[in-house]
């Protein structure tokens, strides 16, 4: 039997109890740096003003639940997919359908746009990660081009390009994160430490762009380092799925939205939970949040069909938006930050601005 | 692989431990100060943040033009 370099007295006892030790030991080191509440440190700050956000477009033409949404870096065309299996490439300033492909399964949950805006991405119940080139052939037949790119051994729930067309980050059901070789679909770095589903990765901002931030249904997000595939930093304050996790614009900080009814502020620094976005009113899961692009604005979409502003440095409700018809599943704000798009169980998307 | 309930749970243990060592070596910075460049980097940016600010009708693409140019 193989015990690998177990030390002198090491057993599985041992080990549970330096486990136990050692998460302890984490909180207390945790605790010791609260020293002030991020909404403290803002309360001098002028509030914001009134916000003039409305729907400024609806796009319609999805059949059935639109599940995942992302901008163009040109910051018109988007590409969203659905419950269906259609991928829809669209114009927003002018609400027309460029592209549209049918892929080989339903619930396409993931789809992202590539950075030179020549391809995209899409995968969901097949377990595999799509690449569709884009051209300007009106008769294209764009599945036909269709290039596998990852496979899991369950659903992808989310991806996305990181810097280049050239790779491709994954997560997925079966717990993982992964990282692809565009060209070869080879796989370049597994990541490993979630204990159940992982719902959504969010890559670090150029800056920081060999990192990436995950969340999952094991209540946890975690910060990875994307080279050697280590989990860096790992938070666990919230008490149900974490569905979506999205970096502040400064790449120091991310939020999160979960089913548990909150979303919250985790600073990478001081390598905990900063701020909660909550009330008592607000019972319904955030599926999607984004940040505007100062990092003041804090937009949630929910599964009561509404999105929520959330002042992030003073923690206050700004804003109910109303609009949609069925749960929000997913929000992502426009490359030059003027609007954001949501994507919902109601089939249609809207631009808000 | 009839011992590999007991090995796996140690398997499991060893890497639940390394993981808990990496994590609890990271270092720290105190809540204020990181707060506080949160707070900074806010204020800075926040006069570009055409959503916080609000853009005039003209500069958004995506508020309806007052008046249609016919050409």
């Amino acid at each position: 039997m193989a015990c690998q370099g177990l030390e002198q007295g090491e057993t599985v006892a041992t080990l549970k109890k330096e486990t136990e030790a050692l998460k302890t030991k984490l909180e207390t080191e945790r605790a010791k740096l609260q020293d002030v509440e991020l909404n403290t440190l803002a309360e001098k700050i002028e509030p914001v003003g009134q916000l003039n956000i409305k729907t400024r477009r609806i796009l319609k033409g999805h059949g059935n639940k639109v599940l995942c949404v992302d901008w163009c870096t040109d910051k018109r065309r988007m590409v969203s997919s659905s419950q269906d299996g259609k991928v829809i490439v669209w114009d927003a300033y002018t609400t027309n359908k460029e592209h549209a492909v049918t892929m080989p399964c339903t619930w396409v949950m993931a789809c992202a746009y590539a950075p030179s805006g020549c391809a995209i991405a899409a995968g969901g119940l097949d377990n595999k990660l799509s690449v569709y080139p884009l051209s300007l052939d009106k008769n294209e037949n764009l599945a036909s081009k269709r290039k596998p790119v990852a496979m899991h051994t369950n659903y992808v729930s989310h991806c996305t390009f990181t810097l280049s067309d050239m790779q491709v980050l994954t997560s997925s059901g079966d717990g993982t994160c992964a990282l692809w070789d565009v060209e070869s679909a080879q796989l370049l770095q597994s990541f490993h430490s979630h204990t159940a589903d992982v719902l959504s990765l969010d890559m670090g901002p150029a800056e920081t762009s060999n990192t990436f931030v995950s969340g999952g249904c094991d209540m946890k997000a975690k910060l990875w380092d994307m080279r050697s595939g280590q989990n860096v930093q790992s938070f666990e304050t919230h008490q149900s799925d974490v569905n979506c996790v999205k970096f502040y614009p400064s790449g120091d900080a991310f939020a999160t939205g979960s089913d548990d009814a909150t979303c919250r502020f985790y600073d990478l620094r001081a390598d905990r939970e900063v701020a909660v976005f909550s009330k008592d009113s607000v019972i319904f899961g955030a599926n999607s949040v984004d940040f505007s692009q100062s990092g003041r604005l804090l937009f949630a979409g929910y599964n009561d069909y509404t999105v929520n502003v959330w002042d992030v440095l003073k923690g206050t409700r700004l804003n109910i938006l109303y609009g949609h018809e069925n749960r929000i599943s997913s929000l992502r704000m426009a490359p030059d930050g003027t609007s954001f798009c949501t994507a919902s169980w109601d089939n249609t998307l809207r631009v808000w601005a | 692989m009839s011992n590999n309930n007991a090995s796996g749970n140690l398997v499991v243990a060893q890497k639940a431990v390394k993981q808990l060592r990496l994590e609890a070596s990271v270092r720290r910075m105190k809540v204020s100060q990181a707060a506080t460049e949160l707070k900074n980097f806010c204020l800075q940016n926040a006069s570009k943040d055409p959503l916080l600010m609000g853009v005039p009708s003209s500069d958004n693409p995506f508020r309806p033009p007052k008046s249609c140019s016919i050409f």
